[in-house]
């Protein structure tokens, strides 16, 4: 060791750190797999951050498994250390270093969220080609009644709508709508242009979704963790969630509110279908549901 | 050592109150005011509610051995969780971080006889008792089951009577801090001994300055969003019913506005602890002193503007949830000091591997881990999908037991020989350490894991395919659980028969040191007088040898005045 100068023991150690950081940046596989548009976007967010903490945490954990037993006090040393009582260098350099960090992941986090349609739910800030009726069907009389506007005077316009909205570069009126409910402990989907009423949701590959949440009874949470989406769902307050499957399968429904003693059965599944066998479904279903 | 503190003429010794020489064992169970008895009381109150917490955890755990509900029924598995939660956090953290350490702790530290208003400090933790006692009450009436957070309309409608015993107890809870930190502040910055800089007060006293001013500026806010929904259940008012022109997220703003800056009034004081233990057991003074006690400050500031990244997912507009993301993000920095600080405190010392030091150092470690997880967190798109889950979980537990646990743990085995005249055994302290240390990664290190897999957090039954993960953390705890032994026996132990102590065993320069072990009723026949910083090792100060010859050396030049010493070379 003693030939080596602490320099360049120094830049060995960023270099190692760089690339074991960006390797598990990369590799960590501690997501499910991506089946939505936001998806990726997210996970890229989320490898930055791991690439990004890793390189962090070993340099703070290193250091300390260094020091401690470089530091270490040998048996029959009873002296002190050094008098160091600070240096305002290092310190200048780690309180700038994480807030420069800090700083940038905020910049991107607010760019990936407007990418996933985060500034534009229906209520929110954009601009909208239409007003959506604020008398869709529900299945259920109190769910309606826990409609906000149903007794207020507020234009339509002001109307508070949170959620994820069209993603950018999409228009804002969805291919499909589906209109869901969440009560103790089931979803309930329907779907307003043909009647359908299901347990489970049907989406069509590669075509835009949205979901307009309406609770019934208490707060719920609905997400799809293979879609990193999430939405509560709210009495008495709008919220919706817009997304592109992008890939076909099944995948989880979980509910991520705590709504009751059974929460953790309140689950469902969404089916995402090639565009054909979703029209298949949809057909079988309306002569069903109309039967 | 008592060489430096000099025992002049200049101090009042106390005549305004009678009081026996010494406390019997049942002062400690009767309404005292004596600040050393109060902080005691704090601290072994507290500890019972640890256990009793700690086993509803391990009951929770066991539940989740398998995914089907077959050991708890769903209602009493949630009256566990929320009251897990709310025992952890409102009768165990809280009470013994700030009331258990800073009551005993604080005018020790600062040289004064009391606190500033000791009868009011007695009241303050005369709630506790009874606070606790509602809380277990509940049970009697199914325990409240909506979650330490209690949102409507789920707590409306969920075990009305038992959610009014919960809501009566954190009322309680939360006055007794209002009047604690009324205490701490006045006391802080009026009491301490005329010659102790502002530069030399040691930096768990500014910790807990920033602590009270936290409490007493955000717990407000939680009474009135409690009292709301106290009258919602029971006398007919919709504040929250949104049916009746209630709105459910004003809950959630009023309860987050507190309960955020309540994570740092749990993590803050053990802040505190850690400055106060680092330094004594490597042998080397804190590194950046001013650094470290401006950013107690800055949290405290910037922590009570965050509050909404608890609600990323609720109805918040999208303004709300970028602005909440940038401050969030921006707390990680003065932390990140204090962190940067210890590690720089180690570079040069000569460290013991005392049982304070090993959990001071454990913490170091496992805070390192809770606080990247907290900045992924604190992101808006990221929090869309792991809000909720056991990834948020695994963050809290490794923020609030690989922090503030460890961290009292830390100042228990540091100031247990003050405390009680006697020493602590080292050997089980480090199995206690060891068994702590395992047991915590291997409980809330595979939550995060499973968060981001797809399981949802406060759930009795969850999807087989996480079966695994599951038996990890289950056996987690139990480590976790037996890991408490050790300790126990340890302390009552040592209490009753362990070497006796003296009154200075880790060579420290803090003032609560140049009293005796314990200290007597009114702490100082003779008040002391500061002639160096709370951590100038290595400077010749104290009983050590000196290693750095060039050091001011006034070891034994008692006459020193307070103003000539090197408390700081950052000026």
């Amino acid at each position: 060791m003693k030939q080596i100068p602490a320099s360049i023991l120094t830049l060995l150690a960023g270099i190692v750190i760089t690339l074991v950081s960006l390797w598990v940046g990369q590799h960590h596989g501690l997501l499910p797999e991506q089946a939505s548009e936001q998806a990726p976007l997210v996970d890229r967010f989320f490898s930055v951050m791991v690439t990004i903490g890793t390189a962090l945490f070993l340099v703070v954990q290193g250091a300390l498994i260094i020091f401690i037993i470089k530091f270490r006090r040998r048996s029959g040393d009873e002296t002190d250390g050094l008098p160091i009582e600070g240096s305002i260098p290092l310190e200048i350099l780690w309180t700038a270093v994480p807030a420069i960090i800090v700083i940038g992941l905020g910049i991107y986090s607010v760019d990936v969220y407007a990418q996933m349609g985060g500034f534009a739910p229906a209520g929110g800030m954009v601009a909208h080609h239409h007003t959506r009726p604020h008398h869709w069907f529900t299945p259920d009389a109190v769910a309606a009644s826990l409609e906000p506007n149903s007794g207020l005077m507020a234009a339509p316009a002001t109307l508070a709508k949170y959620g994820i909205g069209a993603a950018a570069g999409q228009t804002d009126s969805a291919d499909l709508t589906v209109n869901v409910t969440g009560l103790q402990y089931a979803w309930l989907f329907n779907y307003p242009d043909s009647g359908i009423v299901s347990g489970e949701l049907h989406v069509p590959l590669g075509q835009s979704v949205q979901l307009n949440f309406t609770a019934q009874d208490v707060i719920h949470s609905f997400w799809i963790p293979q879609f990193r989406l999430k939405q509560d769902v709210i009495p008495g307050e709008n919220t919706e969630l817009h997304f592109v499957a992008t890939k076909v399968g099944t995948y989880p429904v979980v509910c991520a509110e705590l709504c009751g003693g059974y929460h953790g059965s309140m689950r469902t599944q969404i089916i995402v279908h090639n565009p054909d066998e979703f029209a298949v479904w949809l057909q079988q279903n309306q002569i069903a549901s109309h039967a | 050592m008592e060489t430096q503190i000099i025992s002049n003429t200049t101090s009042p010794t106390s005549t305004a109150t009678e009081h026996p020489a010494a406390w019997k064992w049942y002062d400690y169970f009767r309404f005292n005011v004596d600040h050393k008895v109060i902080g005691i009381q704090y601290l072994v109150t507290s500890f019972v509610f640890y256990l009793i917490g700690g086993l509803m955890a391990m009951a929770l755990r066991t539940e989740l051995y398998t995914p089907d509900p077959d050991v708890l029924n769903p209602n009493l598995y949630n009256a566990f969780m929320t009251n897990h939660g709310t025992i952890m956090i409102f009768l165990w953290i809280v009470p013994a971080a700030i009331g258990g350490f800073g009551n005993y702790l604080i005018p020790l530290m600062i040289g004064a006889r009391d606190m500033a208003f000791p009868k009011l400090n007695a009241i303050a933790f005369w709630l506790n008792p009874p606070a606790g006692a509602l809380l277990l009450a509940s049970f009697l009436f199914g325990g409240s089951q909506s979650g330490w957070t209690a949102y409507p309309p789920l707590s409306l409608i969920t075990a009305n009577t038992a959610q009014t015993l919960w809501i009566l107890s954190i009322v309680l809870v939360g006055t007794s801090s209002i009047l604690g930190s009324v205490n701490f502040v006045v006391t802080i910055l009026k009491m301490k001994v005329p010659s102790m800089q502002w530069s030399q007060l040691p930096l768990f006293c500014w910790a807990i300055l920033a602590t009270s001013v936290l409490a007493l500026l955000s717990t407000p806010v939680l009474a009135a969003g409690l009292v709301l929904l106290l009258f919602d259940i029971n006398f007919g008012t919709s504040f929250f019913k949104p049916d009746a022109g209630g709105n459910v997220v004003l809950y959630q703003h009023l309860f987050w506005f507190y309960s955020h800056p309540a994570v740092y009034l749990m993590i803050l004081p053990i802040f505190g602890i850690m400055s106060e233990v680092i330094p004594p057991h490597a042998r080397k003074p804190i590194f950046g002193y001013k650094a470290i006690a401006y950013s107690s400050l800055a949290i405290c500031i910037v922590g009570l503007f965050v509050w909404v990244h608890h609600m990323f997912t609720s109805g918040t507009p999208p303004w709300m949830r970028v602005f909440f993301t940038v401050s969030t993000l921006i707390v990680a920095v003065p932390t990140g000091v204090k962190i940067f600080g210890w590690v720089a405190t180690l570079w040069g010392g000569k460290i013991r591997f005392t049982s304070a030091m090993l959990f001071a150092l454990g913490l170091l470690s496992m805070f390192v881990i809770g606080g990247l997880g907290g900045v992924t967190l604190g992101t808006a798109p990221f929090d869309l999908h792991v809000h909720d889950t056991y990834y948020v979980v695994g963050h809290f537990h490794y923020v609030l037991f690989g922090g503030s646990v460890f961290g009292i743990y830390a100042g228990i085995y540091h100031w247990f020989p003050k405390m009680t005249g006697r020493m602590m055994n080292e050997r089980l302290g480090q199995l206690h350490f060891v068994l702590t240390f395992i047991g915590t990664h291997l409980t809330f290190l595979p939550m995060h894991k499973l968060g981001l897999q797809g399981m949802p957090r406060r759930v009795a039954m969850y999807d087989p395919q996480f079966v695994n993960l599951n038996h990890l953390c289950t056996v987690g705890a139990f480590v976790l659980g037996i890991s408490v032994l050790p300790f126990f026996i340890n302390a009552v132990w040592s209490w009753i028969a362990g070497a006796k102590a003296p009154d200075n065993p880790w060579n420290a320069l803090t003032l609560e040191w140049t009293t005796s072990s314990p200290p007597p009723v009114e702490n100082w026949e003779v008040l002391p007088v500061v002639t160096h910083g709370p951590y100038d090792y290595g400077m010749g100060y104290g009983v050590s040898h000196d290693s750095n010859p060039d050091a001011n050396d006034s070891s034994d030049d008692s006459s020193a005045p307070p103003a000539s010493n090197p408390i700081l070379a950052l000026d």
